[in-house]
């Protein structure tokens, strides 16, 4: 009998996406239910990496709006990051500096693998490869 | 297949009317392997990406995009903030929602539940241009009925309306207030081509004619002549004889 051996090449580094912790900011949770109060989502992550991204500062300056900034300050937090700006500063449009943290903290730190915490409902979104899986099974969902 | 996907999102964004020279947060609804988001990219925009096939999401990764990606079902709502996004695409996505895949599954609901939360994740003003296959009129009727429940307003912009080949729908929502619809392409120059919608069932125009004629009579008979005549074939003259009842023997 022979024995059958089976080679199964695995690549060094699979490709990955990235989750920017701007899309982060963005994202709340759509179970049943639980409206606005899905938001923030608890961040947890296992593997994080810096990706450089071209700085752009009109982009920046024009999301600054968006940002919620407890929400960025706490997944700052969690990400052990240096130098994350608490709020807006005053002229920030021109303010290079400051953009250019901005930047830094909300497009260039990709998170790889983790999990997104429903706030309300406890439920966990896993990140895996830079994406997050946000399907709802049919008890979750709104319809 | 790739050139016709770029085609469409460049002609989605055209219709998206973004600002110029200013970049945008958009989301690409049915991302897929991310050609349409490449494409948004070298628009000088920033943007997300929605899909529900891992295969395809996997081929995203493969193409190294530069976008976010997420995994989930547009027909369960768009898991983001309110005013999130300046704009929306979607191409050859949004009539899969038409389909129930399982049992439990109601597209009308599905589709307001997409079409309400996508609402949400504009910013007030934002557009959303969705190509789309809609399979006939219904179809259509059924997806345009739950964005306007939703409060979008806007229309379907058809381009090359008379190729069946060519001819692409663009389902044009506006969150704001109403603007007016931009017109659809065509093959002529001519500025008088209807965009508005027509859709009818009507295939074979010619076959109406037909149905009421009893064979073998000479009404019959004069329209399978006229008929063949429009084939390009050759057919005698009608005569005051066409269609005479013959001797038995015939």
């Amino acid at each position: 009998m022979r024995s059958v051996r089976s080679f199964r090449f695995r690549p060094r580094e699979l490709p990955s996406g990235n989750m920017k912790l701007l899309t982060h900011n963005l994202l709340s949770s759509h179970v049943r239910g639980v409206g606005t109060r899905g938001f923030p989502l608890r961040l947890q992550a296992t593997e994080v990496r810096i990706n450089p991204v071209e700085f752009n500062p009109d982009f920046v300056a024009r999301m600054i709006p968006k940002v919620e900034w407890a929400a960025l300050v706490q997944a700052a937090d969690t990400l052990n990051l240096a130098e994350v700006p608490k709020e807006p500063t005053e002229g920030y449009e021109h303010d290079e500096t400051f953009l250019r943290k901005m930047h830094h903290v909300l497009l260039e730190v990709d998170v790889l693998e983790g999990t997104l915490q429903c706030p309300e409902s406890g439920r966990l979104f896993p990140i895996s490869r830079g994406i997050p899986n946000m399907l709802l099974n049919d008890e979750e969902t709104e319809t | 297949m790739i050139d016709i996907q770029t085609k469409m999102t460049e002609r989605a964004l055209e219709l998206l009317c973004l600002p110029e020279g200013q970049p945008s947060f958009l989301l690409d609804i049915g991302c897929g392997s991310g050609l349409s988001g490449d494409y948004i990219s070298e628009e000088g925009h920033y943007w997300v990406g929605i899909d529900i096939s891992p295969a395809m999401l996997d081929a995203a990764l493969d193409r190294d995009t530069e976008g976010d990606l997420l995994l989930g079902d547009m027909g369960q709502g768009i898991p983001f903030r309110p005013g999130s996004f300046d704009g929306c695409i979607s191409i050859s996505a949004v009539q899969w929602l038409c389909n129930a895949n399982k049992k439990s599954d109601v597209p009308a609901r599905r589709l307001y539940c997409f079409f309400s939360s996508l609402y949400s994740a504009l910013v007030h003003g934002a557009r959303a241009v969705l190509q789309l296959y809609p399979e006939n009129s219904e179809q259509l009727e059924l997806i345009t009925t739950q964005a306007t429940r939703a409060g979008f307003t806007g229309g379907v912009v058809v381009d090359f309306p008379n190729s069946a080949k060519a001819k692409k729908f663009y389902l044009c929502l506006f969150s704001g207030p109403s603007t007016s619809l931009p017109k659809g392409l065509t093959e002529s120059q001519d500025a008088d081509q209807a965009t508005e919608l027509t859709f009818t069932s009507e295939r074979a125009p010619h076959k109406k004619a037909r149905r009421d004629l009893v064979k073998k009579s000479r009404e019959w008979v004069l329209e399978k002549k006229e008929r063949r005549r429009r084939q390009g074939k050759e057919v005698r003259p009608d005569t005051q004889y066409t269609g005479r009842k013959r001797k038995p023997r015939f």
